[in-house]
Formats: C-alpha cells, structure tokens, sequence
C-alpha cells in the first residue's frame, strides 16, 4: 500500500467572478521512500492540491480523497490534522523567510515546533536535538547559530532552517513546495544534496513541487505533470523525459533551451493558459494542443494506461502510434490556414487575445 | 577590426552603506569593482552571475542610469560617461532596456498604447495619427494585437506584458537594448515564446543585445559571447562554445554544474561540484582572489594577490580568464581540495557538505 493515496481530488474557490476550479479530479500516489514530482506551470493547482491534502486552504470547496498511512485527510478534524501535519508530513515553502517568524531565534522556533507535538521532551533536549538538526542539514557552527534571528542567515541557509525545522519529528512525508525556486544555482545545488542525503539517511518520502524540469530530471522517481487543474501525464523519471505520451509534456521539454543548438528557434507551446473558472468541457489542453481533433474539444480524457506500462498513464486521447501525430499536426496547421481567427494580427502571432 | 558599439573600461561603481542611529555613511560597497568589457555591433553578449554579483548595475552604468564611480563608458566611439542629461537624451535613443518583471515596469494606470507611444512622444519623432499607426506597427512586429491599443496593462498575461515592455524599447530604433533577465518571471512554455521573439528582433533591425541572467541555459541559447561576474568582478568572458567545452575558471565550472539539466541520463553521470557556502558579502570581499573562500582549488597565492583577467593556458584573446589556477580540459574539479592555511576556513561543527565553509555571522548575501 502506498504511503498516501490521493483519489479524485476537487478544489475550488467561491471568487466574485465565480467558482474557480483549481484543482479538478487529480489522483496519485506516494511510496515510502520515493520522491514524487509534481511539475507544473503557475496556475496549474500543485501548490493548492499539496496544501488541500494538509488542511491548508481553507475557506475552499473540497472533495475526493487523501488516504496517508491509512487516516483519510480530507475531511479529517482540525485535531487529526494538527497531530499529523509537522509530525508525520514535514512541509517545506518557496521563501523560507517569510515562514520564519522574525521575531524569535531559529533554535526557540524549531524547540517549539518539537515541544508542541510531545510535551513530554524537555525544552534542554529539545534544543540539543534542535543544535543537532541544524548540524546534519549542514549549517556551520550549529551549536552557536541556534541563537540567530531568521534575518542573520542567507536565504540557503534560511532554507536549511527550514528542512531542520521539517525533518525534525521525523516525518515519513516531506512536501517541498519549490524549495529552491528563490535560491541560485549554486545554492540550490547545496539545498538539492542536503534533501537527497536526507532522503538516504532517514528514507523519507518526498513530494516535490516544482516548475523546473531540471530538478525534476535530477530528483524525482515519478513525476505526476499538471495542467489547469488536473493530471495530464504520470511516469517514471526517465520514461517521462525519454518516452512520453502527452502532447503538454513534449511541449514542456520541447520549449526548454537546447543543450548545444544556440539561436536555434525553441519550439514554444501556443497560446496561453486557460482560465481556471468556468472552463469548457473536454481537453484543457486542447486549444494549445498541436495535434487537437474533434474528440478532444468534446471529452475530458481520463487518466489511462499507454505503452503497456503500467506505470505510465496518460490524460490524452492520441493513440500510442507516435506516426499519427504527424498527420494531426498537419490537419491541424491546415484547419488554422482555412480559417484564421479574425483578431490575431499578421506577423509572428504566437499569443492568442 | 572594427570598433566595439559599447565599451567600457575600468568602470567602478560604488554605493555608500549607511549605519547607526545617524544613518551616517559607514562604508562603501563596490557593486563594480574595475571591469573592462566590450560588446561589438550586432552580437549578443550574455552577462551571468549570481544574485548580488553586479551584473544588473553594470547594465544600470553602462545605460547610465547610474553614473559611475570611475572608468570610462564609450558607447558608439563616443566617451558617454560625463554627458549631461540633454546630451544624454540622444544616446537613450540608441540604448533601451528590458527588465525582469513585466509587472512592475508597467505604469498600470496607463492605456498600453500609450506606454509604447511614451518614447516617441519624449523625444518628439511622432505625434497623432501617425503615432498610433507606429504604435499598432510595433503592436504587431512583437505578436501584440495592434486592436489591444486602448487596454491597461492589467489586462495582458504576463508573457504579453513582456512584448509591450520589448515594443517601448524598440520604438526609436535603438542599436543597442539591454535585457535584464526577460524571461525570469515567465513560466517556461512562455519563455521560449519571448526567446524566439527577441532572436527574430534582432536578425530583423540588426540589434545588438547585453542580456543579463542567471539562467545558463537560457544565456547559452541566446549569446554569441558570455562573460561570467562574481562579486562585482568579470573572471572570465570567451565565445558561448569555447566557455562550455574549454571552462576555464573553477567559478564558471562550478556554475555550469550546479545547473540542474532536464536530461536523467546525463544528471545522474555527469560531475557535481557543490561549492560550500554562501556568496561572500560585497562590503568586504576576500581578499586576493574573490572566489578563493569557495574556491575547490583554492591556494595561498590566491589568498595574497589578486589575478588578472588574461588569456591563460594558450587561450586566445577573446577568451581571458581570472584564475591563478586556471582548470585544463578533462581536469576533474571535484576531487580538487583548497590548501590555504588555516585560520580561515577551520570549522569545528560538522559541515557535511565539503571542506571549507566560510561563516558570515549576520552576513546578508541575498
């Protein structure tokens, strides 16, 4: 049994310009020990359905299911969740200076965080368990820097901060929501090898969100790629990278900047994201999609098996003969030269209105 | 050889440091530290760093946006450094920017057709019917509907706000435009949208681009030449295929491998150097060398005296590099250890992550 099974997850949200729907029926799995990677572009709903899935988004219309260790989350009291959540599911954020409370030390807020969830820990031990936390996520002088304020750290550090204050009750869980997108490369590459040795060490399971298909590349096991709202493609790493199924993953690798050839034109994928409220029926991706026909503006394709591999599911109703799609592409470039959209303006049209 | 468009040389930029309860200036921080760099007509050169490196201001002194502190900016054979701000104005026609985020550099109040109608309404090339028609023009040539004219800048996803901000900075023609990380702030199926745009740009009016970032993919894609800044310094500049297979500087090597690349095959086989600590502060950078405190190679000569940025190890002149210890081809980086004496880098917590890790108490890299 996986660590968490998430089934048919619903989030929306009551805006004045009505209910917006941002994550729309997504299903995944966790195993012990793997690192799961969420990708997609902003908007796409993989930060909402990670913090639906821990209680935090609340004010939203939720449904489905979030099945972790075998207690249902979605829909769990606030007591359930506060037992879980910091103890079972440490989480991780973007900007590790903003979930840092400024006015108090760094040691007094990770022995706060151990002492809330076992008062039976002394606040002695618990800072000795804090000093060395900070210690294994590789921050210098540990026992001495306990004693900082969040702004004394660099912004790497400050994320170290945070994996400490994460991993320190052990979790079998870690959601790292873009860890390192604030970081710089060099940085992020440290940040990148304390979450990997942590991994080994502790054999945490990780949900890593996150738009960088670099990260993804060298983190993940699996990779679930989201877009407006729902799951569009689910492999194993490198089947994800090598062998593809869905039109929006190879549009997603397709418009990253080769390796070697320089200048060459990118392939980008037309248009723009779809607005997340009131969307029409059938394939979100469609109206961007290369290789659309009929069927795709009228059904919503479901998550399904491709290229025999169980492992591999994919939201898309092209069939797994790579060949076809050459027609499609063809079709639909001539559909386009038939009839061009009375708005779009001569030259080099690349946005839609 | 023809004369570089844009040159500058020795070019120094410093900022006072206010502290204590009288805010009284304390210290200086060199942002930009005696760079000399030249950018030809119709090339694109790519500017790489880390944030807090200097490369925005030497973007921000090479426009004069900000004057320098020392040096000397030429800019199409002309000293430009000391110009006044009327003599200034008719070199901002042929120097425009681009910045990162299409959000902030947008009046929000303003109707899009006037924010790109601004340049020629300042310097009185175009007024009336004739302006709108060069607006829409512009609307067009960037893949904006030329119909959008009356709308505000709220109303564009931010990939469309980033073509009216490249429509204002091509409206006079410039020869020289100045892009200030363009597509960080833009998701990735976008970005390639707005690279492709800038590329046919500059093959159509012959532009020549400055292109600053911090995305070594992206600057690799886009640059004929590359120059690579840490802490306020250029350490190396060579030609885009000469910087990846002849890398020469532990910096840039460094950089290049912390690069996270979208290939699984190549992540898990390819070398990984992780530099220990963070981006020293620019108030009180090392000594020596300024890379030494993070240097894998690092030695005592490094630590005494600063190198210079020469061609090493037989490379051309369009490729000097700043390194004592300069990296041979093959040499494999990460099994390099410093040898510096002590003091400096003598840690007495665990530090898991390799051997030296300098310590800024209270240092603020970010």
């Amino acid at each position: 049994m996986a660590l968490l099974e998430v089934r048919d997850l619903r989030v929306a949200f009551n805006t004045p310009d009505g209910v917006l729907e941002a994550v729309r029926g997504l299903s995944f799995d966790v195993d012990r020990g793997s690192t799961l990677a969420i990708v997609g572009e902003s908007g796409s709903g993989k930060s909402v359905a990670t913090q639906t899935i821990t209680g935090l988004t609340s004010g939203a219309r939720v449904s489905g299911s979030a099945r972790f260790d075998g207690t249902e989350l979605i829909g769990a009291s606030s007591e359930v969740l506060r037992t879980i959540r910091g103890a079972r599911i440490g989480m991780i954020f973007q900007d590790p200076l903003s979930s840092l409370h400024p006015y108090y030390t760094v040691g007094w807020q990770i022995v706060e965080m151990i002492r809330a969830h076992d008062r039976s820990v002394s606040t002695a031990a618990a800072r000795r368990r804090a000093a060395d936390l900070l210690g294994v996520v590789g921050i210098p002088h540990a026992r001495t820097r306990i004693d900082d304020y969040p702004h004394q750290f660099s912004g790497g550090m400050r994320q170290r901060v945070m994996i400490a204050m994460a991993m320190a009750l052990d979790p079998v869980l870690l959601i790292a929501d873009e860890p390192t997108t604030a970081l710089d490369v060099t940085v992020q590459a440290q940040v990148l090898a304390v979450m990997r040795r942590l991994q080994e060490d502790f054999g945490t399971a990780i949900i890593l969100i996150t738009h960088d298909l670099g990260v993804v590349a060298e983190m993940s096991d699996e990779v679930v790629v989201m877009y407006a709202g729902s799951a569009m493609e689910r492999a194993a790493r490198r089947t994800l990278f090598y062998a593809n199924h869905h039109p929006y993953s190879e549009g997603l690798l397709g418009s990253l900047p080769a390796r070697g050839g320089a200048r060459d034109r990118l392939t980008p994928i037309l248009g723009v994201p779809p607005s997340l409220i009131g969307l029409p029926a059938g394939c979100p991706f469609a109206p961007r999609c290369p290789y659309a026909f009929a069927r795709c503006w009228s059904e919503t394709p479901p998550l399904r098996m491709v290229f025999d591999d169980p492992a591999h599911t994919s939201a898309c109703w092209l069939t797994t003969v790579l060949g076809d799609r050459e027609s499609l592409r063809a079709a639909r470039v001539q559909r386009e030269l038939d009839q061009p959209r009375a708005s779009t303006p001569a030259p080099r049209v690349e946005v839609g209105p | 050889m023809t004369e570089p468009l844009l040159r500058v040389e020795g070019l120094t930029k410093s900022f006072p440091v206010s502290s204590g309860s009288w805010r009284r200036d304390t210290a200086k921080v060199h942002a930009v530290d005696d760079v000399t760099l030249e950018i030809d007509a119709g090339e694109t050169l790519g500017l790489v760093g880390e944030t807090g490196c200097g490369k925005s201001t030497l973007a921000r002194c090479m426009a004069r946006l900000y004057d320098v502190t020392s040096g000397t900016v030429w800019f199409d054979g002309r000293d430009i450094t000391h110009l006044d701000r009327r003599e200034m104005r008719v070199v901002r026609r042929d120097v425009q920017m681009i910045f990162q985020d299409p959000y902030g550099s947008l009046n929000p109040r303003r109707r899009v057709g006037a924010i790109i109608g601004d340049p020629f309404v300042i310097h009185g090339t175009a007024t009336g019917r004739e302006l709108k028609t060069k607006v829409q023009d512009l609307m067009a040539t960037v893949g904006l509907n030329p119909e959008h004219y009356n709308r505000f800048p709220a109303e564009f996803s931010g990939g469309q706000r980033q073509r009216i901000g490249v429509a204002r900075a091509l409206a006079l023609r410039p020869k020289l435009v100045i892009c200030d990380e363009p597509v960080s702030a833009l998701d990735v199926s976008i970005q390639a949208q707005i690279i492709n745009l800038l590329i046919d740009l500059q093959d159509e009016f012959s532009l020549t681009y400055l292109f600053i970032t911090h995305d070594l993919s992206v600057v690799r894609h886009v640059s004929d030449r590359i120059a690579v800044m840490y802490l306020a310094k250029v350490v190396e500049t060579a030609p885009t295929p000469a910087l990846f297979s002849t890398t020469r500087h532990p910096y840039t090597r460094a950089l290049l491998s912390a690069l996270p690349v979208p290939d699984p095959d190549l992540a898990d086989s390819r070398e990984q150097i992780v530099l220990s600590g963070d981006l020293p502060t620019p108030t009180d950078p090392p000594s020596g060398c300024r890379f030494h405190t993070r240097c894998p190679k690092a030695r005592q000569d490094c630590v005494a005296t600063e190198p210079a940025l020469r061609p090493v190890l037989g490379d051309t002149v369009e490729h000097p590099t700043a390194c004592h210890h300069p990296l041979t081809i093959g040499e494999d980086l990460s099994l390099a250890r410093p040898h510096i004496d002590a003091a400096q880098t003598v840690d007495d917590d665990a530090v898991p992550l390799g051997a030296a890790a300098p310590t800024e108490p209270g240092g603020e890299s970010r």
